[in-house]
């Protein structure tokens, strides 16, 4: 735990420079710190990704299983999303069971993706009310210096983009592979990006020392129509103002379709 | 304000199946009879339980929820202290017999988010600094469930802090609007919410206009999703007025008591 003086004393300095529209490390308020994708990085998965954004580092692996489906959607296939907050990422993190930032976390993250309907979830049914696929997206955090959804997000879409699902047939209601693979259908791209409320400024992409002094944050996500699938307000005893949800959405409009080329096109 | 009557369970399936633009009639009227901008029934008690500091209770529509507030007291275990404020510790918690197929009672993902959440709209009210290395407890247990249980969560938490003489800025209300059958409606029931576009959840600190909790989750425009936000913020300030009248209430029955 970051003892509360030293907090303080970061506290004065950040919000005095981003009151005046600078940030510690030359950053404009909404400008995003540099971002790596690297797609494929893990084999044995049938979808990966490596994000970089600054020195956060978060890696994506998708899985695909079967299953059955849940009663209320019989002909659909299952996402399930789950955050790992490794513990050799961040002296803040321990072994153990996900704690509530990492169960938001994935949360937030799944959110995005299942009300986007990033994947369509309907080819991925084999018999209905009986055998679907079943896609796992594991989030890994590697080095936790700040905007863990956002990275998230990305990590997660560029992994999305990335899987393979093998060929198969149906023989006498169990699957049975075949020779070569056929991308996971992917209908919609969404991304998430992370507002800080410092002092009465809003700034996305905190790093983690301004992640620890801001008042609280919100993650707003878009699908590539413009359209809002996800909302999330976090982040300790801040709150915002009406008007400073509008500006958000604003912004939030112009930077998703500015990450999503970004995603999209690696 | 109309009274919703239980309906009986085939009915509510049928509801259930019924597809979206079914859910607010030609006439603008919804499943249950109320206008698109119309709150549920609504109906607060406070100080309800003997043992906790503070406690209330709720129902909105069919929602049924009881909370109770321990503390300020030692914080257990110890190293969750703050030395420089009391933290609160935040369970909400839904009732095996709350919904329709029995839920188990051990806390789902969903539960551990919420209580985050919950727990975040509420601490920007509460003057934490004055009780340093202290643990304040709220406990919110959904009886009965129909949608809308985080917001109607956060009004009786509200309530219930407040009851136990914790010194507050403000206090904190909830509600939420959405989008069914294609037009932004406020407080959605659970069939709405199921089988509607969209829900946003808004919590508000109404003398201080502070927006304390903000979630989204569906399909909305940018400004469908701020009409919305609209929408939920104005059924937070009549929540006020209802949260308000619970409060005095209770002090007038106290004094006729006497």
């Amino acid at each position: 735990m970051t003892s509360s003086i030293v907090v303080n004393i970061k506290k004065k300095r950040i919000t005095e420079l981003i009151a005046s529209g600078k940030r510690t490390d030359g950053r404009g308020l909404t400008d995003y710190r540099e971002i790596q994708i690297e797609s494929g990085v893990i084999e044995r998965a049938e979808g990966s990704a490596r994000v970089r954004l600054g020195k956060t580092e978060v890696l994506v692996g998708v899985k695909i299983g079967t299953g059955k489906p849940f009663a209320d959607v019989p002909d659909k296939g299952v996402l399930t999303v789950n955050a790992e907050l490794v513990p050799l990422a961040s002296p803040s993190f321990e072994p153990g069971p996900p704690g509530a930032n990492a169960v938001e976390l994935a949360r937030v993250v799944d959110r995005g993706i299942r009300e986007s309907n990033a994947i369509d979830l309907e080819k991925l049914c084999v018999e209905s009310g009986k055998l679907v696929f079943v896609v796992f997206i594991d989030v890994y955090i590697l080095n936790h210096d700040g905007n863990l959804i956002d990275a998230s997000a990305l990590a997660a879409l560029a992994a999305l983009i990335n899987a393979k699902m093998f060929k198969y047939t149906v023989e006498e209601g169990t699957i049975v592979k075949k020779p070569g693979y056929t991308p996971l259908p992917i209908s919609n791209y969404p991304i998430a990006v992370t507002f800080a409320k410092i002092g009465n400024k809003l700034i996305l992409d905190a790093d983690l020392d301004e992640e620890q002094v801001m008042d609280a944050r919100l993650t707003i996500t878009m699908k590539k129509d413009g359209n809002i699938c996800a909302v999330q307000k976090g982040g300790g005893s801040g709150y915002f103002t009406r008007e400073e949800i509008s500006e958000a959405t604003k912004i939030a409009l112009e930077k998703t379709a500015e990450l999503r080329k970004f995603v999209v096109k690696s | 304000m109309k009274v919703t009557k239980k309906k009986p369970k085939k009915e509510r399936e049928k509801m259930a199946n019924k597809k979206s633009e079914k859910l607010i009639d030609k006439k603008g009227i919804r499943l249950d009879g109320r206008k698109v901008d119309e709150l549920r029934p609504v109906k607060m008690d406070v100080g309800v339980l003997s043992n906790a500091d503070g406690s209330a209770y709720l129902e909105q529509g069919r929602n049924k929820i009881l909370v109770g507030v321990y503390g300020p007291k030692e914080a257990h275990p110890r190293h969750i202290a703050k030395q420089d404020r009391a933290v609160i510790q935040c369970r909400y918690h839904m009732a095996p017999f709350s919904v329709d197929e029995r839920k188990s009672p051990a806390p789902s993902r969903r539960d551990v988010e919420l209580s985050k959440v919950i727990r975040e709209a509420l601490e920007p009210a509460v003057f934490l600094e004055y009780y340093p290395r202290t643990s304040i407890q709220v406990y919110i247990e959904i009886l009965q469930a129909d949608g809308g249980t985080r917001c109607a969560g956060i009004t009786a938490a509200a309530l219930a802090l407040a009851d136990a003489g914790i010194p507050m800025r403000d206090l904190v209300v909830a509600c939420a609007a959405g989008k069914a059958g294609g037009k932004i409606a406020l407080d959605l029931m659970d069939t709405e919410d199921k089988v509607g576009e969209a829900d946003v959840p808004v919590a508000l600190m109404p003398n201080l206009n502070a927006i304390t909790l903000l979630q989204m989750d569906g399909n909305l425009s940018v400004d469908e999703f701020n009409a919305a936000v609209d929408m939920a913020l104005g059924g937070c300030k009549k929540l006020y007025e209802l949260q308000k009248e619970a409060l005095k209430s209770k002090y007038v029955s106290a004094e006729e008591a006497k």
